[in-house]
């Protein structure tokens, strides 16, 4: 046999394998269930798809609010030495903006989303789904814009428009630039 | 070398006004054959050489991880940290030391930091890194299964969004070239293509982007349009120059998306959750977006500009005597290869053609190069790169144009270093 031919059949072979097998046979990974993955899961867009069960009021929030996060971000959310969360709404246009999660955080979504992942700072993931939920209602009303006695749950809190919910600009796809 | 000694320079030898010289006359003269310079006559006498100890007597014994020479001990990242002690510790930058390396390649140790909580320990035996979400089959890899993958390797750079922040600020900051364009580092990746292991988890029609995420305290996550890892070039990489990613890159694996934002590569890759839209994390709203004039806020702009620096001379790289320096310094794009670099020696009134290779490479450094004759004068040196696309590195007044005062992200204005008629170098705006 010739080195061609012998080629040739080589690549039909691996082809005829590579044909047979599902593409799972040949990954490298196991498959998990997604229950397998709540702990990871922890990614909370706009529609609020996977915020977990549990509410919050802001009343509640001020009480965690001054244990877990005055100390970093201010008394009422603002002055703090790791950055102002309340205040500045309507202020972008303006050369002295303020841009704060009242002012500029184009979803409601993204607090709860952000809080729960990464603060407070040195325990992220310590606080309750109920304390998150307070502390999100607890920000979004001393930014006026929710009332007193709004309870933020997985139902409630994606219907909150924010002040600057239309205030972005998406340069994706590339081709709108 | 001074320029009594150099071969007169003809009409056309003069690239641009205030000394600049072009490539034709490096050409000629066959620097840096002597004899071609005529330098034979008038040069300074060197003393006898002597023999140093180190030539009479055996050196240090082997070292299973080598070390730069103590006499390099200067060459470090300047760190800065972005809160006060004790309110966000481990939240800060390190820059790349641009002005003290050459060639293309940033050494692993000198690679830029950028951490939202802290370098995490992670043990590789225990990483996991996980793909859900819209596929058909949920997976879950260890660091060992990803090595046996097949390797990509490709070099490119990584550029913080929020590189040379400092030139956002009213007056010019007294700082050197890594102090202010030092948030990027360019090295040789390799690692697993991700556009394989979505394959195997099977994406469903519905997904359209990726959320990654990483495994640190700040569980950093972007979402990622899944185009730049279908039919694109985004990968996971294990390795940068050679060897296992460092801790403060990412090991045991980091997210490489070419061209883009840096802190879309993510570090500590945990998970990509495959989705229908954007989730909006917290780094691509309230961060990573750039204010404009008017209120809002331009989002998911993606690709770092067309960029240079002059690294030399720079500010702390002062000269000496007057005579012959070569003008060098990086170029980049996040858009793909870099075409040309000019390089003006009087504030940008006149421009020369700086030397770069005949095949750059896309997303990765570029470096140029030009003769300067510097006769003692004041100068202002700046450089301006154009690429593939035809995009031309702005001014920093044109830059600044539609943004908000502060507006610091994709900073890519042309920088300016004034010379002074002692060598001094300074950061100006012109
Ligand atoms: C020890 C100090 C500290 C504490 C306590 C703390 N934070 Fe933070 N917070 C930070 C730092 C530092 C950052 C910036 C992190 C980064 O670099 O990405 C931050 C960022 C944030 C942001 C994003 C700000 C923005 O504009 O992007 C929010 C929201 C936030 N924290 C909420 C909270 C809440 C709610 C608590 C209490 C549960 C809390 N923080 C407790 C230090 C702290």
């Amino acid at each position: 046999m010739s080195m061609s031919k012998l080629g040739s059949l080589l690549v039909v072979a691996a082809a005829a394998v590579s044909l047979s097998m599902p593409a799972l046979a040949q990954s490298q990974g196991k498959v998990v269930s997604e229950s397998d993955l709540a702990k990871w899961d922890i990614s909370i867009g706009p529609d609020g798809v996977g915020l977990p069960a549990g509410s919050g009021t802001s009343a509640k929030g001020a009480t965690v609010w001054s244990e877990q996060c005055s100390a970093c971000h201010g008394e009422n959310g603002k002055g703090g030495p790791a950055g102002d969360l309340v205040g500045g709404v309507g202020s972008l246009k303006s050369p002295e903006h303020i841009k704060t999660v009242g002012s500029f955080w184009p979803y409601s979504t993204t607090v709860f989303d952000y809080v729960r992942r990464a603060m407070p700072y040195n325990a992220p993931g310590s606080l309750s789904d109920d304390e998150v939920y307070a502390i999100v209602a607890y920000l979004l009303n001393r930014n006026k814009i929710i009332a007193d006695d709004a309870v933020m749950n997985a139902e409630s809190l994606p219907k909150v428009k924010m002040p600057n919910a239309d205030g972005f600009i998406s340069y994706w796809p590339l081709t709108k630039q | 070398m001074t320029s009594s000694k150099l071969p007169p320079l003809s009409t056309e030898e003069h690239a641009a006004g205030n000394g600049l010289v072009s490539r034709r006359w490096l050409l000629r003269t066959g620097l840096p054959a002597a004899s071609a310079l005529g330098l034979s006559s008038g040069l300074v006498h060197a003393k006898e050489l002597e023999v140093p100890d180190w030539s009479t007597s055996p050196g240090l014994d082997l070292t299973g991880y080598g070390q730069p020479s103590p006499f390099e001990s200067e060459v470090v990242r300047p760190k800065l940290p972005l809160f006060p002690e004790g309110i966000g510790d481990g939240s800060g930058v390190s820059f790349t030391p641009l002005e003290k390396l050459a060639g293309t390649i940033t050494p692993n140790g000198l690679f830029f930091e950028r951490h939202h909580s802290g370098i995490p320990e992670i043990d590789p035996a225990k990483h996991q890194f996980a793909i859900h979400g819209l596929v058909e089959r949920p997976l879950v890899f260890t660091v060992e299964a990803l090595l046996r993958y097949p390797m990509v390797t490709k070099t490119c750079f990584i550029e913080c969004a929020g590189n040379s922040l400092f030139n956002s600020f009213d007056e010019a900051q007294q700082r050197t070239a890594g102090e202010i364009h030092g948030l990027i580092g360019n090295a040789e990746w390799a690692g697993v293509s991700l556009a394989q292991l979505l394959d195997e988890a099977g994406v469903s029609p519905q997904g359209k982007w990726l959320v990654a995420e990483g495994a640190d305290a700040a569980k950093m996550s972007r979402s990622i349009p899944i185009e730049k890892a279908i039919n694109g070039d985004a990968f996971i990489a294990l390795y940068q120059n050679g060897e296992r990613i460092r801790p403060e890159q990412g090991y045991p694996m980091r997210l490489v998306v070419p061209g883009w934002q840096g802190s879309m590569n993510v570090k500590w890759l945990r998970r990509i959750k495959v989705v229908s839209a954007p989730v909006y994390t917290k780094d691509e709203t309230s961060k990573y977006t750039l204010l404009q004039k008017d209120g809002k806020s331009r989002q998911f702009t993606y690709e770092m500009g067309v960029k240079s620096v002059i690294t030399s001379p720079s500010p702390g790289k002062e000269l000496g005597a007057k005579g012959l320096y070569q003008i060098s310094g990086l170029a980049w794009s996040g858009a793909g290869r870099i075409t040309r670099v000019e390089v003006s020696a009087d504030g940008g009134v006149t421009w020369a053609d700086a030397m770069i290779p005949d095949q750059t490479p896309a997303r990765a450094l570029t470096r140029f190069q030009l003769p300067w004759q510097w006769g003692g004068q004041p100068a202002v040196l700046m450089s301006r790169a154009t690429d593939e696309t035809g995009a031309v590195q702005p001014t920093r007044e044109a830059w600044y144009e539609p943004y908000a005062a502060n507006q610091l992200f994709h900073q890519n204005a042309i920088q300016a270093w004034a010379v002074s008629n002692n060598g001094g170098i300074s950061n100006v705006y012109v």
